[in-house]
């Protein structure tokens, strides 16, 4: 039995350990600033693990209990409350997990910056919105934790906000996720329509009701009411989770701190749009219209955002295109109705991923602060433990068993080759091709960085030490003080703890996971979507799954990859020249990402600009200000400047005037016969 | 004999030599108040014409009033003009234009 204390615990220990981090930050000095945001998000990882533990092995009931009411309004109640089954437990422990790993590791990558106390202040906040939102048992507060990871996700992208580049990454990503939030709100509105409840448990109760309502928006075509709401609200997991038109945000969102770019840009955040999705399964299952929509955009992600990681010289950047390529296979799986396969992937993606991304930082920081892999290379003599733990993680992102990656995507593939629904086949080819794509950027990536021949030189002379951090106002690129040397404790410490569970996860959870019906009655499959069934048919134990993967199409495909990438990067570095100018055209189409950028700039920023202009120089400054407040003042001023003449200031004048009004009122009097 | 008609041409008459006075004089601020005595006087002499004529004693009385009203109005012409000369140093109409537009 979960108490309601326990889980309330959970969520206002981080919020305690920001608000002491952030307000007392300087009183209680930078140790007391990141103890207190470390044991706030401590003890809500412990917990986490103990009421995941209790729901799973302990036989605890699901908790679903609404525990304050904000407001009461014509038979719509907002509350405050929490509903924790198998699904949010999986994301508590997942987050609170990969917090707690990032924080501890926070203390050496920041150990420099001014920033600190604000920088935990902000992350154990996040921790506080990404537990209410994946706790949450109604809409309303859904949309609050939401709002909130998306409003500390801006904060830490533009944390060196000295940094014009940093903060204009922040304006980017905070307007681009407004577009997918607008979608998400009327998504909301819409569930609230036609299903009468903001909690979860009464409107899915009421969701078999939507079946076969239509609406008409415009008139003369009805639309299906479930497809709306669901696709409204998959636009709102669009921005969050970076799928395909409205991804733009995402890679701009490196200019942020390391530590937040493995948190929010790839383990946890972006994951709140497929957990969402994962969460409204049941009125996904309404709709196949929807799931085709999901699946496709999904899978498109999935392919050409990765294809971009090739053409990246900035590691971070690397790393970012493959998770912008990760959370498409997420997406597709939830898409193909496979909605444990993409919980699955999401979990096993936040341990890698996130391990791969403070991997990173180890590297950045070793070269102080140089990002660009044309000037690393070689590395792996001098950080021994960050080059075995990235290898842990590029081996799960390439999924090759038996790392965890191996399991949650190989299913994807699967269950998105098993599907039969509208695009299914594209995806299908799309999420095949793009075990090539990963492969190939991860094992390019792991080259560059860490083998071949050093590209930088140790120069004690150089003048630039780790005062001048985070890229700016570099001397000479390629030049180090001195030699690159593995990083503290504190930062290899959660990357062994990461490394644990990317190697170890998949075999543990996926029979669980996937074929032994682990979420319950929390994920809704309609029977004729069901393709894990369809595949548990054919699921003979983890051992006989693994062995069989060497006779799969993407075990192969993801081989050919490697050795592709080994003989361009490793083998002979010149042919990457070569493969560049044969490609040409194609890579410089992939190069500028599609030119996504341009169009966006084309279209709605000077579309936006323009029409502002527009509306400033014709609406405000011409009609308001033109015509309607000067224009009446200079009305006036007209009329008063000609009635002035009039004044003549001779007495004479006046009394003629006199006379004369006098003359005519009599004349008046005489001439016109009295009634 | 002298009928009515009579006293209200004299008056109309002085009434008219008042208004030319004050039109025509373009130099002397004095000019113009006595001018506006002149009016006065022209409307006092049909008042008392038509008070003999309809053998109202009215007339007569508003007369009176006038004439009070009348002497205390020169009165305060008169000190306003000097006030205006100490400060202006004319009495020169055609300059007395401050309420020019």
């Amino acid at each position: 039995m979960l108490s309601t204390s326990l889980l309330l615990a959970i969520v206002l220990a981080p919020l305690a350990g920001a608000v002491l981090a952030g307000l007392l930050g300087r009183r209680i000095g930078r140790a007391g600033a990141h103890s207190a945001a470390i044991l706030g998000v401590g003890i809500a990882c412990v917990l986490s693990f103990y009421v995941f533990y209790q729901l799973v092995w302990g036989g605890a009931p699901d908790y679903d209990q609404n525990i304050y009411t904000w407001f009461q309004v014509a038979g719509i109640g907002a509350h405050v409350g929490f509903l924790i089954d198998r699904l949010s437990a999986m994301m508590m422990v997942v987050v609170s997990f990969v917090s707690l790993m990032v924080h501890i590791y926070t203390i050496g990558y920041m150990a420099d910056d001014d920033g600190y106390q604000r920088f935990f202040s902000y992350t154990a906040l996040f921790t506080f919105f990404m537990l209410m939102l994946v706790m949450s048992n109604n809409f309303l507060q859904l949309f609050f934790g939401w709002e909130g990871v998306g409003l500390v996700s801006y904060l830490l992208i533009g944390f060196w906000f000295k940094k014009p580049t940093a903060s204009f990454a922040g304006m980017k990503a905070f307007i681009v996720n407004r577009v997918g939030d607008l979608g998400f709100v009327l998504g909301i509105a819409a569930a609230l329509r036609f299903l009468g409840s903001l909690d979860y448990g009464t409107a899915f109760a009421h969701a078999p009701s939507l079946v076969g309502r239509s609406i008409q928006i415009i008139p003369g075509h009805p639309w299906s009411v479930a497809t709306l709401i669901c696709i409204l609200l998959f636009i709102g997991a669009m921005g969050k989770s970076a799928q395909v038109p409205l991804h733009v945000w995402l890679p701009d969102s490196m200019e942020g701190p390391t530590p937040i770019s493995a948190l929010i840009h790839a383990a946890t955040m972006v994951t709140a749009g497929v957990f969402m999705v994962a969460r409204m399964s049941p009125l996904f299952e309404l709709s196949t219209t929807a799931l085709s929509v999901v699946l496709v955009i999904g899978a498109t992600g999935a392919f050409f955002l990765g294809l971009i990681g090739i053409t990246q010289w900035d590691i971070k950047r690397v790393v970012a295109y493959s998770t912008l390529s990760q959370l498409g296979y997420m997406m597709a799986a939830l898409g193909a109705s496979a909605y444990a396969a993409g919980m699955f992937h999401l979990m096993t993606h936040a341990f890698f991923k996130a391990l791969l991304f403070l991997g990173a930082g180890s590297v950045i920081m070793a070269m102080h602060h140089e990002q660009d892999m044309r000037y690393m290379g070689g590395l792996r003599r001098y950080m021994p433990v960050t080059y075995l733990t990235m290898w842990a993680g590029s081996l799960a992102l390439c999924g090759i068993p038996p790392f965890a990656g191996f399991y949650s995507k190989d299913a994807i593939i699967e269950a998105v080759g098993a599907s039969h629904i509208w695009g299914a086949s594209y995806a299908y080819w799309c999420v095949l091709l793009g075990v090539f794509v990963t492969a190939t950027y991860t094992f390019r990536m792991m080259y560059l960085t860490f083998h071949g021949e050093e590209r930088f030189h140790v120069d004690a002379h150089a003048g630039h030490g780790h005062d001048d951090a985070h890229g700016e106002g570099h001397g000479e690129r390629g030049v180090l003080a001195h030699a690159p040397h593995e990083s503290p404790w504190v930062v290899t410490l959660p990357l062994v703890l990461l490394a644990i569970p990317s190697l170890l996860i998949g075999i543990f959870a996926v029979r669980p996971l996937l074929y032994g019906n682990f979420f319950g009655s929390a994920i809704v499959v309609a029977p004729a979507h069901d393709v894990l069934a369809e595949m548990a048919t054919h699921f003979h134990g983890v051992l006989a799954l693994t062995l069989h993967a060497v006779l799969t199409a993407p075990f192969w495909i993801a081989v050919a990859g490697i050795v592709v990438t080994s003989y361009v990067y490793l083998l002979n570095p010149a042919m990457a020249d070569v493969v560049k100018r044969v490609l040409g055209p194609v890579y410089r189409v992939v190069d500028n990402k599609f030119y996504f950028d341009e169009v966006y700039n084309a279209l709605f920023v000077r579309g936006s600009v323009a029409l502002g202009q527009a509306l400033w120089k014709g609406a405000d400054a011409g009609a308001i200000d033109g015509v309607m407040v000067n224009g009446s003042a200079s009305l006036v001023d007209r009329v008063a400047r000609r009635a002035r003449t009039l004044q003549s200031g001779f007495l004479y004048h006046y009394a003629f005037a006199m006379i004369v009004g006098l003359i005519l009122l009599l004349a008046g009097f005489l001439l016109v016969p009295h009634a | 004999m002298i009928s009515l008609a009579h006293y209200i041409v004299l008056g109309a008459v002085l009434f008219c030599i008042a208004v030319a006075g004050i039109f025509i004089n373009r130099k002397n601020v004095i000019v113009l108040l006595m001018a506006i005595e002149l009016m006065l006087l022209a409307v006092n002499i049909n008042f008392i014409a038509f008070s003999r004529f309809f053998g109202d004693v009215a007339g007569q009385v508003f007369v009176f009033f006038i004439l009070t009203v009348a002497a205390a109005e020169s009165a305060i012409g008169l000190a306003i003009l000097t006030l205006l000369f100490r400060n202006r140093r004319t009495i020169n109409v055609a300059e007395f234009d401050d309420l020019r537009g």
